[in-house]
């Protein structure tokens, strides 16, 4: 592993700020609808896998934060120009606050390999997600007062979580093969 | 987006509240909103919330854009509630999604995100002992902001470029040169932070 000193300080405080913007541009594309569920597939939580996969547990974990903390506070960066702490307090506030668990997981897993290539990556981001479950569904359930309720009316997202974990697996790795030296640093 | 994000510019009382006391007042609303568990006070407490919009003199163009993002959500949820655990489940869930939907919401469209960050940070205050500088919160937000617009350019410019390559959508002929680029613009940005000193510690 490279001497994490060699970074500067304003390099880190650069791609943290860059990154946390980067979740906030996927929130500008349309949702997709997979299968006909009739559930909206957004893009933006592949962000949070992504940065985690690519800027490693520490950097990755502080984007997240950022950005969340930039919507509470009253910017609409989440899909469909919502913002502000409504979001957060609402049923599906848990899997929003996961995001921060999903980085920090999916980091901390990529940055065990010295090279993650595709299955690793593909673990990192899985891992990344369940994270993110563990969060979400009991503050679902808590919402609603009924924990297995909570975790049926979840498994609607699935089909397009799953999909977006092979995404953020398949892209990550592209990344970390174009910019061995860039990217994946330990931190 | 505007500059001013979600905020609503106006001058009525909830306007003029402190944003530190507004956000106190609301947590105390939905504390109770969650400890609650009798309808009729649930009524209340969502009566009281939904008032604070007339009170704070919103306009109704964004009343009505409040109640589709979030109606459509208490709605979703009343539903699923009803059928899961009964009509009086779902009344209580609804009752306190409500309430604690129509607080926070209307806390974001009155106070100015200058304040949120003025507030934010003093609050932040003895967080400076154990070496965190709160004061910097301001400069980050700020950064954020002009990033977001930058990358959405990008991506925009990206788009493009896949478009004219005849790729699409496909995820990675968008995604790949859209994060290299990112990664490129973050250097950048790190380069033009050093060179004015911020990050020496």
């Amino acid at each position: 592993m490279p001497d994490q000193r060699t970074t500067l300080p304003a390099a880190e405080l650069a791609r943290t700020v860059v990154f946390a913007a980067f979740i906030a541009v996927l929130g500008l594309f349309p949702g997709f609808y997979l299968g006909g569920s009739g559930v909206p597939i957004v893009v933006q939580n592949i962000g949070p896998l992504l940065v985690g996969a690519l800027l490693g547990a520490k950097r990755g974990t502080a984007s997240v934060v950022l950005m969340l903390a930039v919507t509470a506070i009253g910017l609409p960066l989440l899909s469909g120009g919502r913002g502000g702490i409504a979001s957060f307090i609402g049923p599906s506030g848990g899997f929003l606050i996961g995001w921060i668990a999903s980085a920090l997981v999916t980091g901390l897993v990529a940055t065990r390999f010295a090279r993650p290539g595709l299955p690793a990556l593909l673990l990192a981001t899985v891992a990344g997600l369940v994270a993110d479950y563990v969060i979400g569904i009991p503050f679902l359930g808590f919402y609603t007062g009924d924990f297995g309720a909570a975790a049926v009316q979840s498994l609607v997202f699935l089909p397009g979580d799953a999909v977006k974990v092979v995404l953020a697996a398949l892209i990550a790795s592209v990344v970390h093969r174009a910019l061995p030296t860039v990217v994946g640093r330990k931190g | 987006m505007t500059p001013l994000g979600l905020y609503e510019p106006g001058a009525s009382p909830l306007h003029r509240a402190g944003a530190g006391w507004k956000l106190l007042g609301i947590l105390a609303l939905a504390i109770a909103a969650f400890v609650l568990r009798d309808p009729l006070w649930l009524g209340v407490l969502a009566a009281v919330a939904v008032l604070g919009y007339p009170i704070a003199r919103i306009p109704s163009r964004r009343c009505l854009q409040s109640a589709r993002t979030f109606g459509v959500l208490v709605v979703v949820v009343f539903a699923l509630q009803w059928l899961l655990l009964g009509l009086d489940g779902a009344i209580v869930v609804g009752l306190r999604l409500v309430t604690a939907l129509a607080a926070a919401n209307l806390y974001t469209l009155t106070t100015r995100i200058v304040d949120v960050i003025g507030s934010v940070e003093r609050g932040l205050g003895p967080l400076r002992r154990i070496g965190l500088r709160p004061e910097r919160l301001g400069l980050l937000v700020g950064l954020t902001v002009q990033a977001v617009g930058t990358l959405a350019g990008i991506a925009g410019e990206v788009r493009e470029a896949a478009k004219a390559r005849d790729a699409g959508w496909s995820a990675t002929a968008f995604a790949v040169p859209f994060l290299v680029r990112t990664l490129r613009h973050a250097d950048e940005l790190g380069e033009a932070l050093a060179a004015r000193g911020e990050g020496e510690r």
